[in-house]
């Protein structure tokens, strides 16, 4: 289904066709584009802004006499400080590019097995990822926290609140989702390849390393960007296997939310501060993003 | 130091995760042969999958559905068969928070998917260039966390009491119009806070649905959208008629994936109100049932009963799958 959709986008690119172009849609979409930016624009504006403004008028006062208004970036200073957003970030970085890049190594792995590899019960274990894939991630929190725990009391080692802790848990809950696009990408590769490398004498491990991990990059940068936003953004898992100890982005704004009180200057500037690396991840990399999606659905 | 310390147990993590695959293959290779081999060697690539999801995903369900027949006494997990359940379906907060469920399931993955289908439609019309800035920036939402999601429209429905100035753009607007300033997120009647809640998670998704919508539009094939003209087709019968039922499969993947993303929400609840005010839905009661009111037995039974509401959808998905292998 991919294959036809991209012959046929290029064939529309290929003959420009006038009607396409309608005037009615143009102002429509204008409209709508408008009113969804507002809300992260209004966002955007109040940041910049000072406690005394951003209490005493609305941010479009801001922006119907800008020359009057008083500009600051203290609220993003003051934010990173006080509110713990810079050890957030390194947290949020040292969560987040572990728990990317380990739960796509192992499924990669898994997705050669199930693509060029043949063994009992094959299609048995891949029925069950399958139905795993729409299992809430809420029915197996209680039992790892506590197994954990468990670990912590046994052992006498810190588990909550460290990284590894959340890593396993992250990995361990794309799994299904990455083991499954990795796989269909895989059966759309040239399993003759694979073959003649097999013939030649090539072990498993050493063509999974020099043909088929550089064969699939557009899938496994794909779903790197996913699942990075997906840490990046989880407010869920952060709570409780993270806890305090280790605050990351999400934990840090949202204690930072519940003091509005303040002045919405702040919260402002801490939200934006969060949305740095997810926005400029998605600016640059949006075309793998978006081929990653209808790869991943379309199938 | 903080970042040295992150640095490090990231590398250290990393390198031993592709030593452990390298070590275990050159294992295999090296003391097993031929039938024996040929058995273990993909155990080598899928048993670590395996062992994430069967200790992560498997074991912990099977384990929860155990806790929710069970209470919490004197740190012992005490077996008191369905009482976690009775209860639960008994008290009217409870039946509350499946209604609010039910509201989620029935308008977001709809809203969310005809917004979509309109942008994609709309995009497709305006020529390449424009299409592309109109789809990138409905899309970016989508980077956008819950967390940030709710500060961005708690910002939106904030209220001032009368007479000082409003800041909040939904206040401002209906102050300006002549009403009076409201707490929206608390106005529970007809469950209109729960609308405004589901409102960001719409904002977030349209952007995920027009950009696979908009990749199925583009898949509709040229000739019989000619055809139905030449035979008279109005833009609306073209558009129901001739690209709609092209797309079915699209439109009903995406929906299923929106379903099942708010059927487990939490976060945006969280953020927004906590689950006050009529709010909660199920994953914000399993949340609260566990931190707030340390019942780990009814939080079970909370997402027991969120799980066997996903059953028929993962019943679906494997059906498809079934199929799927049969044809090719």
């Amino acid at each position: 289904m991919t294959a036809v959709a991209m012959e046929t986008k290029v064939a529309v690119e290929l003959t420009p066709d006038k009607k396409r172009r309608s005037k009615g849609a143009l102002t429509v979409l204008t409209v709508l584009v408008v009113a969804w930016m507002l809300p992260l624009f209004g966002l955007l504006i109040t940041s910049f802004r000072s406690r005394e403004a951003a209490t005493e008028t609305g941010w479009w006062a801001a922006l119907f006499n800008p020359f009057a208004e008083d500009w600051t970036v203290a609220n993003f200073t003051e934010v990173i400080d006080k509110a713990d957003l810079g050890s957030g970030f390194i947290n949020s970085l040292g969560v987040a590019i572990p728990a990317t890049v380990l739960p796509i190594l192992i499924a990669a792995f898994a997705a050669y097995a199930f693509t060029f590899m043949n063994f009992r019960f094959k299609d048995v274990y891949f029925a069950i990822i399958i139905g795993l894939l729409v299992i809430p991630i809420q029915v197996a929190l209680v039992p790892v926290l506590r197994a954990y725990v468990w670990t912590q009391d046994t052992f006498d080692v810190q588990v909550v609140g460290t990284y590894p802790a959340a890593w396993i848990v992250h990995a361990a809950f794309a799994m299904p989702l990455c083991v499954y696009i990795l796989r269909n990408y895989m059966a759309t590769l040239p399993g003759a390849l694979i073959e003649a490398a097999r013939v030649d004498g090539a072990s498993h491990h050493l063509i999974f390393w020099r043909l088929i991990v550089p064969m699939s990059v557009p899938a496994l940068a794909s779903f790197a960007i996913f699942q990075f936003l997906w840490v990046w953004n989880d407010l869920l898992v952060a709570q409780i296997f993270l806890g305090t100890r280790t605050k990351v982005l999400t934990q840090s704004l949202y204690a930072l939310l519940g003091r509005y009180s303040e002045g919405w200057q702040q919260v402002a500037a801490g939200s934006f501060f969060t949305l740095i690396i997810p926005l400029v991840v998605f600016f640059s990399l949006q075309r793998f993003f978006v081929r990653g999606l209808t790869a991943g659905a379309v199938k | 130091m903080q970042v040295i310390v992150a640095l490090i147990t990231v590398i250290v993590g990393l390198a031993l995760t592709a030593l452990l695959y390298w070590g275990v293959h050159t294992l295999v290779n090296k003391y097993t042969q031929g039938k024996w081999q040929l058995r273990l060697l993909p155990y080598v690539f899928i048993g670590p999958v395996l062992v994430l999801i069967s200790g992560f995903l498997i074991y912990p369900t099977v384990r929860t559905i155990y806790l929710s027949f069970t209470t919490l006494e004197g740190g012992k997990d005490v077996w008191v068969g369905t009482r976690n359940y009775e209860e639960l379906l008994g008290s009217p907060d409870f039946i509350e928070i499946l209604v609010n469920n039910l509201l989620w399931i029935a308008i977001v993955p709809i809203l969310s998917v005809v917004i979509g289908l309109l942008v994609a439609t709309l995009a497709n019309n305006v020529g390449p260039r424009a299409e592309k800035t109109f789809k990138s920036l409905i899309f970016m939402p989508m980077a956008i966390s819950f967390v940030a999601a709710a500060t961005i429209w708690r910002f939106m429905y904030s209220y001032e009491p009368e007479g000082q100035t409003q800041t909040g753009l939904l206040n401002a607007i209906w102050v300006g119009l002549g009403g009076a300033p409201q707490p929206w997120l608390t106005l529970a009647s007809w469950n209109f806070n729960d609308l405004l809640i589901m409102v960001p998670v719409v904002w977030l998704n349209v952007g995920f649905c027009m950009v696979l919508l908009s990749s199925a539009i583009k898949g509709v094939s040229e000739e019989t959208i000619e055809a139905g003209k030449c035979d008279g087709a109005n833009g609306r019968q073209v558009f129901f008629r001739i690209i709609l039922p092209q797309m079915k499969g699209t439109v009903l993947a995406v929906f299923i994936t929106i379903l099942i993303g708010v059927m487990k929400i939490f976060d945006i609840v969280y953020a927004m109100t906590s689950g006050d005010f009529g709010t909660s839905v199920l994953g914000m009661e399993f949340y609260n049932q566990y931190y707030n009111f340390f019942n780990p037995g009814r939080a079970s039974a909370v997402v027991v009963i969120l799980f066997v509401a996903i059953l028929p959808v993962m019943f679906y998905q494997v059906r498809v799958f079934r199929k799927q292998q049969e044809i090719s």
